[in-house]
């Protein structure tokens, strides 16, 4: 029995990629980066918290009423595709909708200044929602990505009740129409992973970032100093929406 | 040595369902349009393949979500890539179809197949 032939795995990759080539691995650390040159992505090693990735949020561009980088996002990772229960109140399926960025409009009583600025998860470095989860679905890769394995999760929604940014969302129904790069179905807690399957594929980018016309979202890795979003963070006045809880998030927003 | 070839007469059968029958009858998809159909092997050993696929399919599932490694050889991704297979018009169709590549095997045996309930049946083209 001979071993398995190279041509089709290479086939499957460079679908995978879809062009990404060479410029994946560049947000790996260096001696990742030289194992994985010769066939790019998709990643061969484990993730590793020599990087965190996280993301600077301009409020002072976010235009009101523009939900571009949610529409991004619900086409990236299927949410588009799902559909209201059958029964459900239209009212209903606002309130239950699986949403992994939502559109908020703050508003200072006092001043009457009004901010709008997308709210997802906002990846903490100490996220409540992993200390609740009965069963280690909810979990901090070590890149710095707040995810759940589904696979685990019960769908008990502890994690939902114990995030302070309302980021999770709950698959109530069977889902009809499934995507490769978004699994999902009924029962399972679900919330944004910052395009986690872009990260593992070599990509630089997240949906929302490459949607928003403003320019308002920079993505990218914080402890690499050089990053576009470390340079963003060091050169605008940035802050942690609830950093009172100090969870140490992994969004930042600007002028809020 | 009885319970050897009793075991014996019943992995024959079910080889027949999967090069047989499974080809022969299926749900849509028309024999030979699978990729895995133009090659010798699999990605592993077909012997080993069938005993502990979802061995394979298990570890590699936990190693991607929680270590991000998307080695192809062993994901779940990838067994449907290979052997989704297509019908008449050229549509893929749903791997867990019945008489489909996954499908036959886990219908004969009454082995419940759990993955599609959240994961792709074809491959998802643009919309991955």
């Amino acid at each position: 029995m001979s071993p398995p032939t190279d041509p089709p795995t290479d086939v499957k990759r460079r679908r995978l990629l879809g062009g990404v080539g060479a410029a994946a691995a560049t947000a790996i650390a260096p001696g990742i980066f030289l194992q994985s040159l010769g066939n790019a992505a998709p990643r061969e090693t484990a993730v590793t918290d020599d990087v965190r990735y996280g993301m600077l949020i301009d409020t002072t561009k976010c235009a009101d009423g523009c939900d571009d980088c949610v529409k991004a996002c619900e086409k990236e990772n299927g949410l588009d595709l799902l559909e209201k229960p059958q029964g459900a109140s239209e009212a209903q399926w606002e309130m239950q909708r699986p949403r992994w960025i939502r559109t908020v409009k703050l508003r200072n009583n006092l001043t009457g200044r009004v901010t709008s600025l997308p709210m997802m998860c906002q990846h903490c470095e100490h996220p409540p929602c992993v200390d609740v989860c009965p069963t280690a679905a909810s979990f901090r890769r070590a890149d710095g990505i707040v995810m759940v394995d589904r696979h685990t999760c019960i769908g008990c929604r502890y994690c939902m009740m114990a995030c302070p940014y309302n980021a999770r969302s709950f698959i109530h129904e069977n889902v009809r129409v499934r995507t490769t790069v978004a699994p999902r179905g009924k029962g399972c807690v679900e919330s944004c992973n910052l395009c986690v399957h872009r990260r593992d594929n070599g990509g630089d980018s997240t949906a929302c970032q490459d949607a928003c016309q403003h320019g308002a979202i920079v993505f990218g890795d914080l402890k690499d100093p050089n990053s576009a979003v470390s340079q963003a963070m060091a050169k605008y006045p940035n802050v942690q929406i609830r950093a009172d809880l100090m969870l140490n998030t992994g969004v930042r927003y600007t002028d809020v | 040595m009885k319970a050897n070839l009793g075991f014996s007469l019943l992995f024959v059968s079910l080889l027949g369902i999967v090069l047989g029958l499974g080809t022969a009858h299926a749900g849509g998809g028309v024999a030979g349009t699978a990729k895995a159909d133009k090659l010798d092997v699999c990605v592993e050993p077909t012997d080993v393949m069938r005993r502990r696929h979802f061995d394979f399919i298990k570890h590699q599932r936990d190693i991607t979500v929680h270590q991000g490694i998307r080695k192809t050889d062993h994901s779940l991704a990838g067994c449907v890539d290979c052997h989704v297979r297509t019908d008449i018009e050229g549509e893929h169709v749903p791997i867990d179809a019945s008489g489909e590549f996954c499908a036959a095997c886990h219908e004969f045996t009454g082995a419940t197949l759990d993955c599609f309930s959240c994961h792709a049946t074809k491959p998802t083209g643009s919309r991955q």
